[in-house]
């Protein structure tokens, strides 16, 4: 699904951040992203996530050279990928359900093809009773719920989540990991990328650990 | 994603029902303070470019009508010469006039309408029979003819000895000069009003396009198509573009019309006659309310193409 290839990757004239990168992301599989600040998990998953090409090394997702992509061919491989983001990045003028909604509205799906749709997963996740709400009137749990429900409404093969539990209480994280792992059960490849040993304590899977720019994979 | 794995998920807390709600909110947030800002800015400018077209086409008109005024009269002057009867002069070259092709009217001034000419200088209750009063012949010129004008100098100087053809050339090569002069500068001042314009609503758009980086950006993540962000954007600024205009235009066309109405209405009142003559009717005609209409979708247009260049700028960089 995903090979990298002796990638490296450095910002402007900068030291190379990241180092000979060599691996592969198997479909259904699912990983933990780890390391210490400032080690190159936010830009491993800019790379995953198709946001940054690398500087040398070969990158293929989903069969496709990235770097041979036009930026539409990119806009489309980027729907088989769903993000989550620390920040949440959820639009404010919008309701949750509109939040949620937006990876289909851009395919250019009809509001009445999706609704039920997105009105079952919101229920998944716990945000039954707060379709409505906009962003800015949400607890940060549900920000984060309503940022992974729409990074998986499109039902992607490759799930990419930036400390996902990072603004969460124990238990609320717990829930979000049985989701993903539900997520990752129903075909969908994972991708979490954290600094929470308790969590990846909670789940025996393979770990991918960035150190000084250079990757070590423990199956 | 399976039903079965979906039910494993337990604390979920079930909507009964969906209530009826938004669904399609725009992409690009509505009502923002920096959208109203730049409607204001927008109807601000086109309201002040929009009054800086009248204005020269109102400078425009009325130097057109002063010269045509001017251009279609002239007047033959009879000096009284002794030993000449002078009324068979006024009426011989009259005559001469009358006959001549392209000439509309003919109005010679009897010996008391000259006279009468003269009071506001010397006063009235004076005898002026003594003093060689000239007397006038007003020659109206049929509207779109031109008559031979030095042809018939030549015939009126042969025939009648002291009849001066004055066709007011040198007043009307000052007044073509002064308008000439008055509508280039209009035409300077519209120039560089529509370049302020362009200017200020390029800098306002970009202002009310940077807070809206995070929409293009998720839009982006979400897999939308360069494209698709930019048509959203584009389309949203023209509709604000068009807001704005749409209160700058209309409101520069309603005092247009306004002060038109009040021209028309006061047009017969001393005061009115003299503003009327120096500025004609107030009125911009449809040709100007049409230069207010292009004007307003001028500024549309640079709003939606700067919110678009902004869009794939944004997109260039978080490539």
């Amino acid at each position: 699904m995903v090979r990298f290839e002796n990638v490296g990757l450095r910002y402007g004239m900068g030291p190379e951040v990241l180092r000979d990168l060599t691996f592969r992301i198997e479909p259904h599989s699912f990983q933990f992203l780890t390391g210490p600040s400032g080690a190159g998990k936010t830009s491993l998953l800019r790379l995953l996530f198709l946001s940054l090409k690398p500087t040398r090394g070969l990158i293929t997702q989903f069969g496709h050279d990235v770097a041979t992509l036009s930026k539409d061919a990119v806009a489309t491989l980027r729907r088989r990928i769903g993000i989550v983001f620390q920040d949440f990045r959820l639009l404010d003028h919008m309701s949750t359900y509109e939040n949620v909604a937006l990876p289909l509205r851009v395919m250019g799906r009809p509001e009445e093809s999706y609704r039920d749709e997105v009105i079952e997963l919101l229920n998944w996740v716990g945000l039954g009773e707060r379709i409505w709400a906009l962003p800015p009137v949400l607890s940060g749990g549900e920000k984060q719920r309503a940022a992974i429900a729409r990074a998986v409404i499109a039902r992607p093969q490759l799930l990419l989540a930036d400390e996902p539990t990072g603004n969460v209480d124990p238990s609320l994280g717990q829930r979000l990991l049985r989701l993903f792992i539900e997520l990752n059960k129903s075909g969908t490849s994972v991708v979490i990328a954290t600094h929470d040993i308790a969590l990846m304590d909670q789940y025996d899977a393979r770990r991918l650990v960035l150190h000084d720019g250079r990757l070590h994979i423990y199956d | 994603m399976s039903e079965k794995s979906r039910s494993d998920f337990t604390p979920v807390p079930k909507v009964s029902a969906v209530p009826p709600m938004r669904y399609e909110t725009p992409l690009v947030p509505r009502n923002s303070i920096s959208g109203r800002a730049l409607v204001a800015v927008v109807a601000i400018m086109t309201f002040l470019a929009s009054l800086t077209t009248g204005g020269v086409i109102l400078v425009s008109q009325a130097a057109s009508a002063w010269q045509a005024d001017v251009s279609r009269e002239v007047t033959v002057q009879i000096i009284p010469a002794a030993g000449r009867d002078i009324e068979a002069d006024v009426s011989k070259a009259a005559s001469i006039v009358k006959n001549t092709a392209g000439v509309a009217d003919v109005r010679a001034y009897s010996k008391q309408e000259s006279e009468k000419l003269l009071e506001p200088w010397l006063g009235t209750g004076l005898t002026l029979d003594e003093l060689p009063v000239p007397r006038l012949i007003v020659v109206k010129i049929a509207s779109g003819a031109a008559p031979d004008l030095p042809q018939l100098r030549g015939v009126l100087q042969a025939q009648v000895p002291g009849a001066v053809l004055d066709d007011h050339r040198g007043f009307i090569e000052r007044m073509r000069a002064m308008s000439g002069t008055a509508i280039a500068v209009g035409i300077g001042i519209l120039l560089l009003m529509i370049a302020a314009t362009v200017l200020s609503v390029t800098f306002a758009t970009r202002g009310a396009m940077a807070t809206n980086k995070t929409v293009i950006e998720v839009l982006h993540f979400v897999g939308a198509k360069n494209r698709f962000i930019a048509e959203n954007f584009q389309r949203h600024f023209l509709l604000l573009g068009l807001e704005g205009g749409a209160f700058g235009g209309g409101a520069a066309i309603a005092l247009f019309a306004i002060a038109s109405f009040l021209s028309r209405w006061f047009g017969t009142t001393a005061g009115g006659e003299q503003t009327s003559a120096l500025f004609g009717s107030f009125s911009i005609g449809l040709g100007g309310y049409a230069a207010v209409v292009v004007q307003v979708l001028l500024i549309a247009g640079v709003t939606a193409f700067t919110s678009r260049q902004t869009v794939n700028r944004t997109l260039e960089m978080i490539d």
